[in-house]
């Protein structure tokens, strides 16, 4: 029986923030990457063993702190390998961010084969006396962990670098024109590694916190395609970090929604439900990008200076 | 003269199987403009390179106010004093002329304030410019003075420029040539790279000619021929293309109100072109980059289909009809990209003549390729236009600018068109091949042929068009006869200054 009663529009805002910061996390990173140049399809491998690192450390310290830390390295560790193989090796970005998820998820199933049915340390909750106990606003806004925090913050950070800071001209330019970048002097091969470290280390970061604070527990593929969602959400969103924000909390939102619908009995198939997420966001930020929604230039570009 | 800028001495660069630089020598005072002439290969980008420390020489030595420079990098070489305007812009699209004026400076001041420096220079020197529009939107003309603007901004000593006017219009030159009149008194050195004698001609001091990476003399421009200049940068005289005398035949291709919404969102509308081209005659069609050309190219090509009756061959309407079977027809077309429009980089020459050539030179039979007919063809157009390469088994991609563009032509001149059009047929070509090229467009025409000739080389479309026209904005001028046209008729022709009528309060 439908029951819709029994969703509590509080609960599903506060839901909302926790089920959106993974996406959003992974998001931000590829946006920088994608914005120097790099089209990195391997994000779900990053997230996954970032996912790993983050769950063992902090299982084995005791600490989610420096679970989070792990995550960041782990995740940045592993997208080395991607850099080196498209930045140095100068091997095709499809194929080597393909390879780099497969070989993600394989890795994240061996360091995780003594992790499974094991707790982590639970993350402590934001508690600000005062505007915690607001009614309504203070749950939906002030009762999370840090990670959302972090997520939010770190939006706001990756616009104001790229759209007020010379290391963020200097990116754009990169991923806009490599050869003229390279013509002026500027390193667009270190430039390229240390975007494509940054998304790695914010993929680990998203993973984590599903291992972490999402579900939390440990299991094999535990990402379920997040990671995916993450790169398909920087092109919808314009390669633009507040609407890479927008999309993220829509997404997250209509999930978490969807899932209390679930719950309530709504007369529709499961199905359909299912993929309402992917729909409405996707035809939201068409809708919103549809006056121009142009890709860095040189994304996805070999760069080899030559000439 | 002790008085040197800079001094270049036995500068030599070697690349694996080629010599870049063989032991090069120059030397350039303040205030002077010195033109580097050569043909395509002959080392003079190379030698520039090296020059702004994008590329490090093998040996030699370079001095620069009597002290010894080597530039690791760019940015030395700026802190120097040395800027340079590249030939393919270094531009960014996306971003907007005063970040895109950042980028180029090594300590640029805040967005504010150096929107207003921009605007003083642009003022002092006549270039206007917004600082904030988007350098997507800018016409090449423009484009060009952001780059002058962001090496102005650096109070360079040398400037070096690399065919800084193939992109412009003649009044477009003009201001160019102004302001580096203009620094030149104030004591800059230009160093100027440029395939137009008569451009050296009216403004450099001294000239360089390089061929095969060495340097085979000097000359002052102003007192030796573009001929003879021509003549040393080849190393061998040739043939100025000749015009035999014909009579026109009957009108052969006939465009009538054509009008095309623009392809892509940077593309260019075609808006009411009306014009005929008759047969032996060769219709020259000028204007800047980008006002239509491709598009004008596409319609006539069969690859952007229009109403019947907006393309007549002979009568009749072909306006609907793709490539192919226009090709069929004898409507033949050479665009300007070699490399991914005219030819497949990466499919051998037997693979890319049989790309056009399938139906006129019958290389098919019930959908199979008669390879043996196919290489003979790609060999016919090898030997006729004299492409240099080891065979048709090459990739084209393996091929020169010069001796690929003579073979997308051959290709098309070998199949006997009823009608040609060729958008920039010697684009980045050097001079001996573009002579060859310009000849059989000329031989192709005074075989009955009608020839539209779309180019932004207007030497080129004076020496072998019979009547020309300008592309401005997708809108065609008046069609007037070439011989006899002045350079100011045909500047405004073109549309003019691009941007001057641009407010900078």
């Amino acid at each position: 029986m439908m029951d819709l009663g029994s969703i509590s529009p509080t609960l599903l805002l506060a839901s909302l923030m926790v089920a959106a910061t993974p996406i959003l996390l992974a998001a931000l990173g590829e946006l920088v990457v994608e914005r120097a140049g790099v089209l990195n399809l391997g994000v779900e491998g990053m997230m996954i063993t970032g996912a790993i690192c983050g769950f063992a450390i902090a299982v084995n310290t005791g600490s989610p702190t420096l679970g989070f830390i792990a995550a960041a390295l782990g995740g940045a560790a592993l997208s080395l390998l991607f850099a080196i193989l498209t930045q140095v090796a100068l091997a095709n970005h499809v194929a080597s961010g393909l390879a780099l998820t497969l070989f993600g998820l394989g890795l994240s199933a061996l360091l995780g084969q003594g992790y499974v049915g094991i707790k982590p340390p639970a993350t402590d909750k934001l508690d600000i006396p005062v505007l915690s106990d607001l009614p309504v606003v203070g749950p939906v806004l002030f009762a999370h962990d840090p990670m959302v925090y972090v997520g939010l913050a770190l939006t706001l950070a990756v616009w104001f670098v790229l759209n007020r800071t010379r290391a963020g001209l200097i990116l754009r330019a990169v991923g806009e024109n490599h050869d003229a970048a390279h013509a002026l002097g500027y390193k667009v091969v270190r430039v390229r590694v240390m975007a494509i470290l940054f998304g790695g280390a914010c993929a680990g970061l998203g993973g984590a916190y599903i291992s972490l604070i999402r579900v939390p527990q440990w299991t094999e593929g535990m990402t379920a395609g997040v990671g995916w969602i993450a790169l398909a959400l920087v092109v919808f969103a314009s390669w633009r970090a507040g609407r890479v924000m927008l999309g993220a909390y829509l997404f997250g939102g209509v999930t978490v929604l969807q899932l209390n619908l679930q719950a309530a009995g709504v007369a529709l198939p499961v199905e359909y439900l299912s993929m309402s997420p992917y729909i409405i966001t996707i035809l939201v930020l068409v809708i919103m990008s549809a006056e121009r929604n142009r890709a860095p230039a040189s994304l996805g570009r070999t760069f080899h200076a030559s000439n | 003269m002790s008085a040197a800028l800079l001094r270049i001495s036995g500068l030599t660069k070697a690349y694996p199987g080629v010599v870049a630089n063989d032991d090069v020598s120059f030397e350039i005072a303040p205030g002077e403009v010195h033109a580097l002439l050569g043909e395509n290969g002959a080392g003079k980008s190379t030698l520039v390179k090296m020059i702004y420390g994008l590329v490090k020489p093998d040996s030699g030595t370079m001095t620069l106010r009597d002290a010894p420079f080597t530039p690791a990098e760019p940015r030395a070489a700026r802190a120097e004093g040395v800027a340079m305007v590249f030939q393919h812009f270094s531009l960014f699209e996306a971003l907007n002329v005063a970040e895109n004026i950042a980028l180029g400076m090594e300590h640029p001041p805040k967005m504010r304030d150096l929107a207003t420096r921009i605007r003083e220079v642009s003022d002092t020197y006549g270039l206007p410019l917004d600082p904030y529009r988007t350098v997507g939107d800018l016409s090449a003309g423009e484009r060009q003075r952001v780059e002058i603007i962001r090496c102005l901004l650096q109070d360079p000593k040398l400037l070096i420029m690399d065919e800084p006017t193939s992109v412009l219009t003649p009044q477009e030159v003009e201001i160019l040539f102004r302001t580096l009149r203009k620094l030149t008194d104030e004591g800059v050195a230009i160093l100027y790279i440029s395939h137009k004698l008569e451009e050296i001609r009216s403004l450099c001091d001294h000239a360089t000619i390089l061929r095969l990476g060495r340097n085979v003399g000097s000359c002052v421009p102003r007192e030796t021929s573009a001929r003879d200049m021509a003549e040393m940068m080849v190393g061998q005289a040739f043939e100025a293309p000749a015009r035999a005398g014909r009579e026109l035949g009957e009108v052969a291709l006939d465009v009538k109100d054509l009008s095309l919404s623009a392809p892509s969102e940077f593309g260019t509308a075609l808006k009411n072109l009306t014009f005929t081209v008759q047969m032996g005659e060769v219709l020259g069609i000028g204007g800047v980059a980008g006002n239509g050309q491709d598009e004008l190219l596409a319609a006539l090509s069969g690859e952007m289909p229009s109403t019947p009756g907006a393309v007549l061959l002979k009568g009749q309407p072909i306006g609907r009809l793709g490539p192919v079977a226009r090709r069929a027809l004898g409507v033949l077309a050479a665009p300007e990209e070699r490399l991914g429009h005219a030819a497949a980089p990466d499919m051998s020459l037997t693979e890319n003549a049989l790309l056009t050539g399938a139906q006129r030179e019958g290389l098919l039979s019930r959908g199979f390729l008669k390879w043996r007919a196919t290489e003979a063809f790609a060999n016919r157009i090898i030997d006729t236009f004299d492409v240099r390469t080891p065979g048709p088994d090459n990739v084209a991609r393996s091929l020169s600018g010069g001796n690929l563009q003579k073979f997308v032509i051959g290709r098309e001149v070998l199949q006997r068109p009823e009608v040609l059009i060729v958008n920039q047929p010697t684009w980045g070509v050097d001079a001996a091949a573009a002579a060859a090229i310009r000849q059989a467009l000329l031989d192709l025409a005074a075989g009955g042929t009608a020839i539209v000739c779309i180019s932004q080389d207007l030497d080129e479309l004076m020496e072998i068009s019979d009547r020309f026209c300008a592309l401005n904005e997708g809108r065609l001028s008046d069609i007037k006869p070439a011989r006899g046209l002045s350079v100011d008729e045909i500047g405004l022709m073109m549309g003019g200054a691009h941007g001057m009528d641009l407010a900078h309060a």
